[in-house]
């Protein structure tokens, strides 16, 4: 199987099939407290320690909604182009479950904080397609079942309990497994943006279930769908749907049917497998929570976090290819992440000399390489974004190579210290003297006869040794571009 | 001692006539010489009430007493009470002892009331009778054969036997007020929102409202001036100013229009219940208020419509009753469906389980709309009914109860009858308003109570119309014999 010439058809043995997704992104929200609780929502806590009378669901509790959430939900309402609703109502999601403490969760059901909107991703091909958003809820998260090392029995930890959630539920706009993986990269791009999530998706603060269906090219009416749950990370969720849209074409093309299910995805095995039947599922008996009065907003506060929100990841992509002068993919890559901008701005401004381009290079060169393999994010970054704009400054004022810049990169990455005294003391300065230069290609082309007579027999080829050995003479210092002129001016006296 | 009232044992608290731990050790003696009989309290706690008792009479010595200071009294056993069982009067919370206080506890405890125990109770407060308790059925004082009303019976019981100065209780549908009214007491709920619901076992949430069961309103008042009042720990608690209550009793009469709802006279009410209430309006004439008739189009739907919200939330609320985290848990478990079967099975009475089952069915698929929604429309009308009325007129007076006390085991096969019980009261709390009980006379030898409905935040008004009448009347001193 593979993906036809139109990019999102899948070509199936005898049909072509239209993969229709939507998904549904949970993000933890980046509050201090717990959605309806004082109690604190720092992850990796002793079981049961963050979970205060209400996360346990004592009786006579009650819940209190905590105003921060509020203001991220209505933040992400505005940078994806939804309306905010200005009354909506908190609902209970009525089931048994030892992890879920009262035996209802409080969501929003009928009437969500957020709606309506849509944002922009870009396709690998360049094409940018909008995806609509449905709406955007405040809900707050279960506890967590642990179900080994308790001898038959099963282990409850309520930290988790209350922790504030959006979730952020499209339309069926997604053609392909790749379009949900940029998709929910731009979200996780956006909330992180916003500072209204971690979006650290190893401590489950951002993940999304997918519902995949697909249908006959042309076929307007949607397929039967399954729900995918719990995907955690973006691989997870590309090869979930892959493997889901083919186990779903061989069904219909050997004449079958797709059961309406919620289906869990094994990446050990790279299958996935039935949780539950949605027809013997749960009634969830929503109704408005008593509990809690309708969540009234005033213009005012709306007005006001319009006027907070920062440049988002679209605005500034777009600022960076004009005012750097860079590709478009440079500019998407350097956005990618609000960190990784702000670092690369932050460098680029440290410098009048270095070109934003030679920066935005070193960014997604050394910077990039040195990170992944010491496992770092970018705010533990041991060279500094000023360090690296002058760094690029001595490359460009022609005091070090770009190639001994790595070494020079290297040392401050592990020891530290100061860029000039690192090139001084280790004697990385790079040999502008055309004095010092001349003799080093004297020598080489003395030392080399045999080559000297293939070039003067017109092998032009010979002259990369040279370069070559000329560097290796000079430990890599010599100015290349001297090196060439003057080693071309020898040849041809 | 215990013949005099509240307010008038807070004078003599103050006046150091009677010492804190004196009045605590009295009525602690009452409740050992009664309460067997009566079946009022859940819980006594003894040591702790003369601990608090001292505590209260440094209070008073140094100057630094509230008017509830040293007053003994009791909670439902429906509040949260720290380090004391907190039964709800169900054997699936027999074993809960309350980690913390609820709201009105704690601010009952900071003005120096002393707790003498938690009171018995219909367990979650479902049911007219205080019969359906895990703990047996609380008695009458007035007949031991006869209910007390619920659910708040036993502080209804406690109060009418004098064996406490006042009690807390709550009001979902009545069950403040009808049990005042069978006990001979007066019995207060407030607008909802007024007093907090934190630390409260829920039952309906968007009706339970606590309130007081006192000998006056006079008491009430005063229980009142220290229970409401906003809290940030319960999202619908109302964040108005606390007026002053006890003073607003004695500012001067005012000329009031007062509406008698006719649907309340129907064919149901007890004929010498309906005598006593017709005799009331009269000193309410002398008083110089104006009577006028008034009729509630949508008010004859109350007791469909509160069994559906009510049982709704109900069987919301009590799903945290699993047996994972506390209360009871059934034994020998093999899988979770048995764990949350016979720990629900075992721990719930058949009056919960009948309205977990009613509350479930209305919120299914399917029903949602027929039911929870079509109720909650109907509630609406029935709010809109009264705040009609309240453009007319300054009060609603009416019955209380169709009639007085019934029999212990009389009604609990037929849950319809049971329900009808509430038919007067439940208005107010559909509606949100505050309503009162106080004695008006007697049927059959039995006390009968006089309902006063205000409209919203009315309290202080309503407090004072009660405590006019009881100025001109003499039903609310009336003690049953055993107990005088």
């Amino acid at each position: 199987m593979a993906y036809s010439s139109a990019g999102r058809l899948r070509v199936g043995p005898t049909m072509k099939w239209e993969v229709v997704i939507g998904l549904e992104i949970h993000t933890q929200l980046a509050t201090a407290s717990k959605i309806f609780s004082g109690a604190s929502t720092t992850y990796g806590a002793p079981p049961n320690s963050q979970a205060c009378l209400v996360d346990l669901g004592y009786p006579g509790i009650l819940p209190v909604l905590n105003e921060q959430v509020v203001r991220m939900a209505i933040k992400f309402g505005l940078a994806t182009n939804c309306k905010i609703s200005r009354r909506s109502v908190f609902a209970r999601k009525n089931y048994f479950y030892p992890d879920l403490p009262k035996g209802y969760q409080i969501s929003q059901y009928e009437l969500p904080i957020v709606s309506g909107g849509h944002i922009d991703i870009v396709l690998d091909d360049g094409e940018i397609k909008t995806i609509r958003i449905t709406r955007a809820h405040l809900e707050e998260d279960a506890g967590k079942s642990l179900h080994e090392n308790f001898h038959g029995a099963s282990g409850i930890d309520l930290n988790r309990a209350g922790t504030p959630l959006l979730e952020i539920v499209s339309e069926p706009d997604l053609r392909s497994a790749m379009e949900a993986g940029i998709y929910m990269r731009k979200i996780h791009t956006l909330v992180r943006y916003l500072g209204i999530s971690d979006g650290n998706m190893q401590e489950g603060s951002f993940r999304c279930d997918a519902n995949v269906s697909i249908r006959l090219k042309g076929d307007k009416k949607l397929g039967t769908r399954t729900e995918l749950k719990n995907l955690n990370s973006f691989r997870f969720v590309e090869k979930a749907i892959e493997i889901e849209v083919e186990r779903q074409i061989e069904i219909l093309e050997e004449g079958g049917h797709i059961v309406l299910e919620t289906r869990l995805y094994d990446s050990d095995r790279n299958e996935t497998r039935p949780m539950r039947s949605k027809e013997e599922a749960n009634d969830y008996r929503y109704f408005p929570d008593p509990d809690l009065l309708p969540l009234v907003i005033e213009d005012a506060l709306v007005d006001e976090l319009k006027d907070s929100l920062p440049e988002l990841p679209d605005a500034k992509r777009v600022r960076f290819v004009k005012e750097y002068e860079l590709s478009d993919y440079d500019a998407g890559v350097l956005t990618a992440n609000l960190e990784t901008a702000d670092y690369y701005e932050e460098a680029v401004r440290s410098t009048t000399v270095a070109s934003p381009k030679l920066v935005a290079n070193w960014v997604q060169g050394e910077l990039a390489a040195a990170l992944n393999r010491d496992g770092l994010d970018i705010a533990e970054a041991k060279v500094a974004s000023a360090e690296l704009g002058l760094l690029a400054e001595r490359i460009e004022d022609g005091t070090v190579s770009g190639k001994l810049a790595k070494e020079v990169f290297e040392r401050l990455w592990h020891d530290g210290g100061s860029i000039d005294d690192i090139i001084e003391q280790r004697g990385l300065k790079q040999i502008s003297d055309s004095g010092t230069i001349e003799k080093l290609v004297d020598d080489v082309l003395a030392q080399n006869p045999t080559q000297l007579e293939q070039f003067r027999g017109g092998n032009e080829k010979v002259i990369g040794f040279f370069v070559g050995q000329i560097m290796k003479a000079s430990d890599g210092k010599a100015n290349p571009k001297q090196v060439n002129a003057i080693l071309r001016k020898k040849l041809n006296e | 001692m215990h013949d005099r009232t509240l307010a008038l044992l807070a004078d003599d608290l103050a006046a150091r006539r009677v010492s804190a731990v004196e009045l605590t050790e009295h009525f602690l003696q009452r409740i050992e010489q009664f309460d067997a009989q009566l079946n009022a309290f859940v819980t006594v706690t003894r040591d702790e009430a003369l601990a608090q008792a001292a505590v209260a009479d440094k209070r008073l010595a140094a100057g630094n007493a509230t008017p509830l200071t040293g007053i003994p009294i009791a909670h439902k056993d429906i509040f949260c009470t720290q380090g004391v069982k907190t039964s709800c009067g169900s054997k699936i919370l027999d074993n809960f002892i309350s980690p913390y206080d609820a709201t009105i506890v704690s601010r009952l405890k900071d003005a120096g009331a002393v707790m003498l125990g938690k009171t018995n109770m219909d367990e979650f407060a479902m049911g007219s009778s205080s019969e359906t308790s895990f703990y047996g059925a609380v008695r009458n004082p007035w007949d031991h054969e006869l209910v007390p009303g619920g659910s708040s019976g036993g502080s209804a019981a406690a109060v009418a036997a004098r064996m406490v100065c006042g009690a807390t209780g709550t009001d979902t549908g009545g069950s403040i007020r009808q049990p005042a009214s069978l006990s001979g007491i007066t019995g207060f709920k407030p607008t909802y929102g007024r007093v907090s619901r934190y630390g409260m076992v829920a039952f309906a949430s968007s009706l339970d409202q606590a309130g007081t069961l006192t000998r006056t309103a006079e008491d009430a008042a005063l229980m009142m001036q220290v229970m409401a009042g906003f809290d940030e720990r319960d999202s619908t608690a109302l964040t108005d100013p606390v007026p002053a209550f006890s003073s607003a009793l004695e500012t001067p009469w005012q000329t009031i229009t007062i509406g008698v709802p006719e649907n309340f006279f129907d064919d149901g009410l007890d004929e010498g219940s309906a005598q006593a209430i017709r005799d009331a309006l009269r000193v309410f004439e002398r008083l110089g208020a104006t009577i006028k008739d008034v009729h509630l189009e949508h008010v004859h739907l109350s007791v469909p419509v509160y069994y559906v919200v009510a049982s709704a939330e109900a069987s919301s609320n009590l799903s945290r009753f699993d047996g994972v985290r506390y209360g009871h848990r059934a034994e020998n478990i093999d899988n979770l469906t048995e764990l949350y079967m016979r720990t629900r099975g075992e721990g719930f009475g058949a009056e919960v389980k009948r309205r977990i089952l009613t509350g479930t069915y209305v919120l299914s698929a399917g029903y949602y709309d027929a039911y929870y929604l079509q109720a909650q429309k109907v509630r609406q009308l029935i709010s809109d009914d009264f705040a009609r009325a309240f453009a007319d007129v300054d009060f609603l007076i009416g019955p209380t109860t169709p009639t007085p006390a019934f029999g212990i085991g009389q009604k609990m096969d037929d849950p319809i009858q049971m329900y009808l019980n509430d038919i007067y009261t439940i208005g107010a709390n559909l509606a949100g308003l505050p309503a009162l009980s106080v004695p008006c006379g007697f049927s059959g030898g039995l006390p009968v109570g006089l309902q006063l409905i205000g409209a919203h935040l009315s309290e202080p008004a309503l407090l004072k119309v009660a405590h006019y009448f009881q100025l001109e009347t003499d039903w609310h001193t009336r003690v049953p014999a055993a107990y005088a």
